[in-house]
């Protein structure tokens, strides 16, 4: 079997499972959504929200990213489904980028519920001029993040019961997602007087990172995953 | 409970003691602590004061010399990880060399943090700056803890040497794109110099010295912990066959 058919059956098999559990979209994105909330408590003040409404998008982002990854590779320790494909022989770089293509989609409707928030509770403006900007960071960091996120979950999960592990491996190595991509929603919203050219140079870091950690990951999970 | 008897467990511990020095190892601990001596008293007492640091200037013959050593550990665990993915030149030693270095690499980076905020503290007025090389070095140091808490998770030696090694290479992916990252977010901070290129006569000299005899520190320091996890590796692998020995006589009897 090909790559991309393992790819994509193991993807459309991890929508399934949330659309039948709907642990995702009944516990993770009001959990975001709270996060959002909680961001406003905490700085108060509409300017300085305004100002910083992109960095907390991002932020939000990543700390659903971590609750998401670990129910991702939940359901697979669970039945020891992952042992399971590697016996049968099932190629583990394709298991990797169906599981990544699930996180992907799922981690797009969190950010646009995120970015949806931020125009309603923060007083965000979607300007027109940065729309194109806009989508293309949200999609080159979405992969990105799905890429590392797949990546340190199978190592994560390889360890029985030590989730409690994966913030403090996956939040360093996502770092630069966290800058480029703040950069880059602040340049297409034109937060303090930026322009949509200031947002473009930090398109290229992320679509590095996406590049490279696809890659790594591709070659790497079946170490990583293998018991 | 049987191993804990000493009866059983003398098959395992008892007679065969095995020592982490040898004659070489020796001969560079006295090297070592005559370097480190050496150091104490340039960077101390025989080096002048810098014309504008004054004496701040002497925390760093403790502040490079560390930063070197931790660099060169992380570099020396990336490279062993390389080797002992390749299928080659696989082998548990490549694995323990790695985890030796990174252990170090992380105390010695926590030195060079530390020393490094203190004389920031004096000479910038602040603990932290968020210059590329301060937070790169900081990841750094973050990532190898990590990587420090993902060889303690267990498994058998092969698996832990597997996963340890797939996530050294990867913080080398990682470290270059953090850096870079930083940079570009606050191009104002960029002026990395700590106060380098300055130096001469007798204080390059300290600077110099100390280098050279972290740099045996490290050796000394890589030498020993490596065989004492080839001893701990040993030592697990022989509990399990005792207990397995147990287990017989047991069903035996």
């Amino acid at each position: 079997m090909s790559m991309w058919r393992i790819a994509r059956l193991v993807a459309a098999k991890d929508l399934r499972i949330e659309r039948r559990s709907r642990v995702v979209a009944n516990q993770v994105l009001p959990f975001a959504a709270l996060v959002m909330v909680m961001f406003a408590f905490a700085l108060s003040s509409d300017a300085v929200l305004r100002r910083v409404a992109p960095g907390l998008v991002w932020l939000a982002t990543l700390f659903s990213l971590l609750v998401i990854v670990q129910r991702m590779f939940a359901i697979e320790t669970a039945d020891g489904a992952l042992d399971a494909l590697q016996v049968a022989g099932v190629r583990p770089g394709g298991v990797f980028l169906g599981k990544a293509m699930a996180l992907a989609a799922q981690l797009a409707a969190l950010e646009l519920l995120l970015l949806g928030l931020a125009v309603v509770l923060y007083q965000t403006e979607l300007v027109a001029g940065g729309l194109v900007l806009l989508v293309t960071t949200f999609v080159t960091a979405t992969i990105g993040l799905a890429f590392v996120g797949t990546l340190y979950g199978g190592l994560a999960a390889g360890a029985k019961g030590r989730e409690t592990l994966l913030p403090l491996l996956m939040l360093p190595v996502v770092a630069p997602v966290l800058i480029g991509a703040t950069r880059a929603t602040e340049a297409a919203l034109g937060t303090e007087g930026a322009t949509p050219s200031d947002g473009w140079p930090w398109i290229g870091l992320l679509a590095l990172f996406a590049a490279l950690f696809g890659a790594g990951g591709t070659l790497a999970f079946g170490s990583l995953i293998d018991e | 409970m049987t191993l804990l008897d000493p009866a059983t467990s003398s098959a395992t511990t008892g007679s065969d003691r095995r020592p982490t020095s040898t004659r070489f190892t020796r001969v560079l601990g006295f090297l070592t602590l005559a370097g480190i001596g050496w150091l104490v008293l340039f960077g101390l007492f025989l080096s002048p004061n810098d014309a504008t640091q004054r004496n701040r200037v002497r925390i760093l013959y403790i502040h490079v010399p560390s930063a070197w050593l931790a660099y060169l550990a992380f570099g020396v665990t990336g490279l062993s990880s390389l080797a002992y993915l390749w299928k080659r030149t696989r082998s548990l030693e490549w694995d323990r060399i790695a985890g030796a270095s990174a252990e170090v690499g992380v105390l010695f980076m926590g030195i060079t943090l530390v020393s490094g905020s203190l004389w920031g503290k004096i000479s910038w007025g602040t603990y932290w700056e968020w210059d590329s090389r301060l937070t790169t070095t900081a990841f750094l140091f973050i990532t190898y803890v990590g990587y420090l808490a993902v060889r303690d998770l267990g498994g058998t030696h092969q698996q832990r040497a597997r996963r340890s090694a797939v996530l050294a290479v990867l913080a080398m992916i990682e470290v270059p794109l953090v850096h870079f990252s930083v940079k570009w977010w606050r191009p104002l901070h960029q002026q990395e110099s700590v106060a380098e290129g300055e130096m001469e006569g007798l204080m390059l000299f300290s600077l110099l010295l100390g280098i050279i005899a972290f740099t045996l520190l490290y050796v000394w320091l890589v030498m020993h912990r490596q065989r004492v996890l080839a001893l701990n590796d040993l030592v697990d692998d022989r509990g399990l066959d005792v207990a397995l020995a147990d287990r017989r006589k047991e069903a035996e009897g």
